[in-house]
């Protein structure tokens, strides 16, 4: 009993402030999602089902999936850029390593809507990358870059890519360097090493970093919307344009609970996998 | 036959010299030891005969071929590492058999010779479980099935007890021994541990700061050391100092002591050495006082203060103490049994 004691008494202030703050209002708003729209806004506490029923409406199903397909892009250019990168962190002397730690979360002391903001001077017909393109003489119109999917992986790409680089990085210079002298002492050359050695043992990481990039991506509403032109692109616009736009709120709050609902399941696949992972390594 | 013949090997590490011109000579089917202190450079030789480090200078060839450009992967040495190095996402059968499956092998052969060789290191019923999941004494001899399935010309066991119990090693000790004999590849295990090294191998090199201080069998090395560290690295011993005669050492403060003639030119500076169990405490070269007695069952062990000496002479008895601490003492020795050592 004194241990639960103890933990409770550790674990209390972060639990009561997340209880409180966040997890009551949480769950009061995702609550409307059973009631109905008031005529002028507001709530009318009537149940009903109507709000999950229009969830399947194409029109909103689409921008669903299409949330789906651009966090899922995101998710994956990040692991193909970020892996490389914590790859090479882990091999630098000591020093560059906190240079190179330090220089992946710089971005981070800027603020985010800033940070976006700058993409727009990077992308716009004017912008430097056309400026760029048009003064080396490889295009001679400039391209539209902006307010296109591709803007938006961008901006998002750009946003949370520490977040994979560094569990990936954590993982990568835990390995033991001496798996892979076995390895090769065993035949393998250094690619095969890294696929059958590195990679297999950095899964639960990679599966972290993947985590960590597609669940801030699929709920931004920012990006989508200062690089995606201002369309409800993605799931994130679509729950903000309810709640303060359409004045619908229970039907805000049932989006909101759908992709609430999408990441738990997200998570404990996570979660799972994680453990299963390591229970190989530890059980 | 010779199969791996390593000639002036030199490494360096910045101003520490890891290597400083070792030669060696391993026989086909031999049980050789390097053994030395930390520090002495045995590591690093190994490393270099898996392909991890290179050396500076020197060769090291595998039955006449030249090792030097061969990457790691490519020799035909497998070496179990202190650590064990298992694959923790791998099962027992799976370490096992990646070795095979980097030779490309046909599946049920691989399948084949990995049963034959859990069967061998008596491991069949773990063949599904993890690394972790092992004592470490089963750990032990995964790594070493792991190394011996792939029948590579040469095993290097980098100190292959030094994380096991007491007891277990024993046991392993004499079942890699045994193993040996039955498998017939040629063995190099590193240690720091004189009695691994001294119970298990057919010859020993004794490494000291890089350097090859003798290459001997067990017997001999123990019998006829040839140098002071390796009379003082090797059991336990009592030195005097000063120089070679034919008939044994001329010391400034005993005179004449009791020797065989050694490896040491008359006239030269050396150490005489004398192993505890050869002083007898009646008449002699010297006296002294006993200091302590301590009674271990099967021996006992007196420590004898010499003047003009500062370390005590050891001297062990069989069976109970036949001297009291405070008892005046003679201490002999005879010729044959002490040796002259260089310095």
């Amino acid at each position: 009993m004194r241990r639960i004691g103890e933990r409770f008494t550790l674990l209390g202030p972060g639990l009561g402030y997340l209880t409180v703050l966040m997890v009551v209002p949480l769950a009061l708003v995702l609550s409307y999602s059973i009631f109905q729209r008031g005529r002028f806004g507001g709530l009318v506490y009537e149940p009903t089902g109507e709000n999950f029923s229009r969830l399947f409406d194409p029109l909103y199903l689409d921008v669903v999936v299409t949330s789906v397909k651009l966090a899922g892009v995101t998710t994956l250019l990040a692991l193909l850029l970020g892996y490389p990168t914590a790859y090479a962190i882990t091999k630098l002397p000591p020093k560059w390593k906190t240079v190179a730690l330090i220089a992946l979360v710089l971005p981070f002391w800027t603020n985010f809507l800033i940070r976006t903001y700058a993409w727009i001077v990077l992308l716009s017909p004017a912008g430097l990358v056309n400026d760029a393109l048009t003064g080396w003489g490889l295009i001679d119109e400039p391209l539209q870059l902006l307010y296109r999917q591709p803007a938006i992986v961008a901006g998002l790409l750009y946003a949370y890519l520490p977040l994979m680089v560094l569990p990936l990085y954590a993982a990568l210079e835990r390995m033991d360097d001496e798996l892979l002298e076995a390895a090769a002492n065993l035949g393998a050359r250094p690619a095969r090493a890294f696929l059958s050695v590195t990679f297999p043992l950095s899964l639960p990481a990679v599966i972290t970093g993947c985590v960590f990039v597609f669940v801030p991506s699929i709920g931004n509403f920012v990006v989508p919307e200062l690089l995606g032109g201002g369309q409800t692109a993605m799931v994130g616009n679509l729950v903000r344009d309810q709640f303060l736009k359409a004045r619908d709120w229970p039907f805000g709050a049932t989006l909101a609970l759908a992709v609430v609902a999408m990441l738990v399941v997200l998570l404990m696949i996570q979660a799972w996998s994680a453990r299963r992972l390591a229970g190989e390594k530890n059980a | 036959m010779t199969l791996l013949s390593i000639s002036q090997v030199r490494r360096r590490f910045g101003d520490v010299v890891a290597l400083d011109g070792v030669s060696l000579d391993i026989e086909e089917g031999e049980f050789f030891a390097l053994l030395g202190p930390s520090g002495c450079g045995k590591t690093t030789l190994l490393r270099i005969l898996a392909g991890f480090e290179t050396a500076d200078e020197g060769t090291v060839l595998l039955s006449g071929n030249d090792l030097t450009r061969v990457p790691a992967h490519q020799r035909p040495i497998n070496l179990m590492f202190q650590s064990y190095a298992l694959f923790p996402h791998l099962s027992v059968a799976g370490n096992i058999a990646y070795g095979l499956q980097r030779e490309r092998l046909a599946k049920p052969e691989i399948r084949q010779r990995v049963a034959e060789v859990l069967e061998r290191v008596g491991l069949a019923h773990a063949a599904k479980r993890r690394p972790q999941q092992l004592s470490g004494g089963q750990r032990q001899r995964v790594a070493l099935a792991r190394a011996i399935v792939k029948r590579p010309r040469l095993l290097l066991l980098d100190e292959p007890h030094s994380a096991l119990d007491r007891k277990v090693r024993a046991e392993m000790q004499l079942w890699l021994k045994e193993l040996q004999h039955e498998v017939g590849i040629t063995f190099v295990v590193v240690t720091h541990d004189q009695e691994e090294a001294m119970s298990m191998a057919d010859r020993i090199a004794v490494l000291n700061h890089g350097a090859v201080e003798q290459v001997a069998d067990p017997v001999t090395l123990y019998g006829s050391p040839t140098t002071h560290f390796v009379a003082d690295f090797i059991g336990a011993n009592n030195f005097f100092e000063g120089k070679a005669t034919a008939s044994g050492l001329n010391t400034s403060d005993f005179g004449q002591l009791p020797a065989r003639a050694g490896a040491v030119a008359e006239g030269s500076k050396a150490f005489l050495a004398v192993r505890p169990e050869q002083v007898t405490l009646n008449g002699g070269a010297l006296s002294g006082r006993v200091l302590d007695v301590s009674f271990y069952g099967g021996l006992s062990r007196v420590a004898v203060s010499v003047d003009q000496r500062d370390t005590p002479v050891l001297v062990h008895q069989h069976g109970a103490p036949r001297v009291a601490p405070g008892d005046t003492v003679g201490l002999g020795w005879a010729a044959e049994d002490a040796v002259l050592v260089r310095p």
